[in-house]
């Protein structure tokens, strides 16, 4: 086996084809993109070259520095909750339903494998208003509150499109985290509870530490997945009232789409390409401090 | 040995490179089909907007009829894109030179700016119909609505919607309220509507289309026909008085609750239903809703309690009511590569028959002459059709001459303008900053 991989010609006759299918289908666009941000235009028009107009105009443009704040706010918010809620439906299935938990996971987990656009169309009616209220309205109005008009504002959309993605996102954390969980040995933390560590204590001081790389594979995986969010707020309110719920990733769509300006849609793809990938570093940076302190 | 070795590398090359090689071909190579790839179309490939059938199934009734020689010397073949996706699919047809016979294209795109007339890939109509002797059956004034709002005569008439307010006859004569002579009366009526618990307005808020059609005839009616080319043209800007008026005079009518509750999120089924169930009052819409209003199983007033007055005037206005806003339906323009004189067969057959074909099937007025007979028309459907045959002046919709950024936003922001949460002037400012750089 040694001999075979300590080959160069088997290394290449092995890996080549993966590496010229990954090259051609994810570096050659990925680069063909970070080219396309020095020109302006689309296939059809031709492409005229800018230099770095498409930077300076992404620095000026109110639409984009409101569409990446929002991206932000949303992957900061969406992420916390997301790992907060999967966290402690974790600690709920390892610690307190114990062996009776599948049911209750399979329930949780359930949203997950539902598709975005049904699920957002789903909490478009629950929260409908006007003449075909929703459930929630309905509720508002049985306990003598008004309605609420939850899409007229970036507010009330932002806050629907965060509990319909908790709802559906936070089973999969949960069994995410379960996993890590269940890892810790058994006899670690029955000398901790022989120290005397229960409850919180155990939690804070034992577990915590211990689940510590599968929570920063968590954050990492909902860091990113959350700044790239799309479909959610396409289905839910078409990124509306006006801009106010658009994100970068629909920004840029409709620049190229429907504005057919494949380079500044470029440009905003690059940033964020850029976001994400100072995000990893980040958490990966504070990941390496936080074990050694642990 | 080393024999064997250069066998063994050449073998890993060979393998990589035709690996590389197929890949390359594969994702490269351009579907010709029945696209306009250079040789002549062996079928009459239309692709229209998924939202809207009229256009593919009139074509196709008259395929067994009328067009049947045509038909049979050129197939019909009908597909169809999503409205949203029509700029994205045109631009990489285009792009692949496969773009199908006749097809809906992005307004921006047919002007002879645009993509599309800039490197001459669609036909003029005028110049074509012409040559085919059948340049009469174009209605001038559908003609002339056309080039206004593409610059050209890059799109047939297939539908020519007029627009004005439909109203509850019913609801007016309950409430003791005549229909509306200016804007003062409306919002005045709409007042008395709201309380009586009626809605007083309704429209598909959520399209953005409907609210910016009242801030476009609010500009014409006050400012006068010419209102929008003057911003085309750099002469004006949204951003004077008189633009941010015609704004805050319907964002007013937004925060005064005038459009009902949920207005924003309201679908064009939504608002259809509140206005067929007769929950509200009036409805600015164009004579596409004709369909709806002559169906019994959806019209639930009866045809014969809606009216259909224009959008009333301004007081002070330059403009006036007998200036009808008009459109010729989506852009569907046809390929210069794929014209060939079975296309021109076509193009004459339709030109003859589908003005009276469409009228008869579906109820819709087109730009197209009448030259058949068309029995049982119904009466909401004449009062339209006579006022399109005696229109003097037409004046195109507010995004009518913007680009697709532009409109987009105009559309957008819409909702945020009549909830309060933009105020009209920022929402005429970003409109001229679109504008401005588009330049």
């Amino acid at each position: 086996m040694q001999s075979v991989l300590g080959d160069k010609k088997a290394i290449l006759i092995l890996l080549g084809p993966a590496l010229l299918v990954y090259t051609l289908v994810k570096l050659v666009p990925v680069f063909w993109s970070l080219g396309l941000t020095f020109y302006t235009g689309n296939p059809l028009s031709g492409f005229d070259f800018v230099g770095l107009d498409n930077f300076s105009r992404f620095a000026e443009d109110p639409q984009a520095r409101s569409a990446l704040w929002f991206t932000l706010k949303y992957a900061f918010v969406l992420s916390a909750g997301q790992i907060v809620l999967g966290y402690a439906l974790a600690l709920l299935y390892v610690f307190v339903l114990r062996r009776a938990s599948t049911f209750v996971r399979t329930v949780v987990f359930f949203p997950t494998v539902l598709p975005t656009v049904a699920v957002a169309l789903l909490f478009n009616s629950l929260f409908a208003t006007g003449q075909r209220d929703g459930p929630v309205n309905s509720g508002l109005e049985s306990v003598g509150l008004s309605a609420v008009d939850w899409f007229s504002t970036g507010t009330g959309t932002f806050v629907v499109a965060i509990v319909m993605e908790l709802w559906r996102s936070m089973g999969f954390y949960a069994v995410l985290l379960y996993a890590g969980l269940v890892d810790i040995p058994e006899e670690t933390l029955e000398s901790a509870r022989l120290e005397g560590a229960t409850g919180w204590r155990l939690v804070r001081h034992v577990v915590l530490p211990l689940s510590l790389p599968v929570l920063l594979s968590s954050v990492i995986f909902s860091v990113n997945n959350t700044l790239k969010v799309f479909d959610t707020l396409l289905a839910l309110n078409n990124g509306g009232p006006g801009g106010e719920t658009t994100p970068l990733t629909l920004y840029m769509y409709r620049t190229v789409f429907n504005y057919a300006d494949y380079g500044y849609g470029s440009t905003i793809a690059f940033v964020l390409t850029v976001m994400c990938l100072l995000v990893t570093l980040m958490v990966f940076r504070s990941a390496r401090r936080d074990i050694t302190r642990a | 040995m080393s024999v064997a070795k250069t066998g063994r590398r050449g073998w890993a090359v060979r393998v990589t490179a035709a690996t590389g090689a197929a890949l390359l071909l594969a994702g490269c190579a351009s579907d010709n089909g029945s696209g306009s790839g250079g040789s002549a179309p062996d079928k009459f490939s239309l692709l229209t907007p998924a939202e809207n059938a009229i256009i593919r199934d009139e074509l196709t009734a008259l395929s067994k009829n009328q067009c049947a020689t045509a038909e049979k010397a050129l197939p019909l073949s009908s597909e169809t894109v999503a409205q949203s996706d029509v700029v994205q699919k045109i631009t990489l047809l285009a792009s692949q030179d496969a773009l199908p016979v006749m097809f809906v294209a992005g307004t921006a795109q047919v002007k002879p700016t645009g993509d599309l007339g800039k490197g001459k890939l669609i036909v003029d109509y005028e110049q074509t119909l012409k040559d085919l002797g059948v340049w009469d059956d174009i209605l001038p004034a559908a003609a002339s609505t056309v080039k206004s709002a593409y610059g050209s005569m890059a799109s047939l008439p297939f539908q020519y919607n007029i627009e004005g307010v439909f109203y509850n006859k019913k609801i007016f004569a309950d409430n003791g309220v005549q229909p509306p002579q200016t804007w003062d009366d409306l919002v005045a009526a709409a007042q008395k509507f709201k309380g009586a618990g009626v809605v007083p307005i309704t429209e598909a808020g959520s399209q953005g289309w409907p609210i910016t059609r009242l801030i476009g005839m609010y500009i014409f009616r006050s400012l006068g026909p010419d209102a929008m080319t003057a911003i085309q043209k750099g002469e004006a800007k949204l951003t004077d008085p008189q633009y941010v008026a015609a704004a805050k005079a319907v964002a007013d009518l937004g925060t005064a609750g005038m459009f009902g509750e949920g207005i924003t999120s309201r679908t064009t089924d939504a608002a259809n239903a509140q206005f067929l169930n007769g929950q509200a009052a009036m409805m600015y819409n164009g004579s596409w809703f004709l369909a709806n209003l002559n169906d019994p199983k959806q019209n639930k007033i009866g045809a014969e309690n809606v009216g259909f007055i224009p959008f009333p005037n301004v007081a002070g206005g330059k403009g006036d009511s007998s200036q009808w806003p008009a459109n010729a339906g989506a852009a569907t323009a046809l390929a210069t590569k794929s014209y060939t004189p079975k296309v021109g067969d076509w193009l004459k057959c339709v030109a003859e028959n589908y003005g009276s074909s469409v009228l008869q099937n579906q109820g819709v007025i087109s730009g197209f002459r009448t030259n058949q007979q068309v029995s049982n028309v119904p009466p909401l459907t004449s009062q339209l059709q006579e006022i399109v045959s005696e229109a003097s002046q037409t004046v195109l919709w507010f995004e009518a001459l913007m680009d697709a950024k532009t409109t987009s936003d105009a559309q957008t922001n819409a909702a945020l303008l009549l909830t309060g949460k933009m105020a009209p002037d920022k929402y005429m400012s970003t409109l001229q900053a679109d504008l401005d750089q588009a330049r």
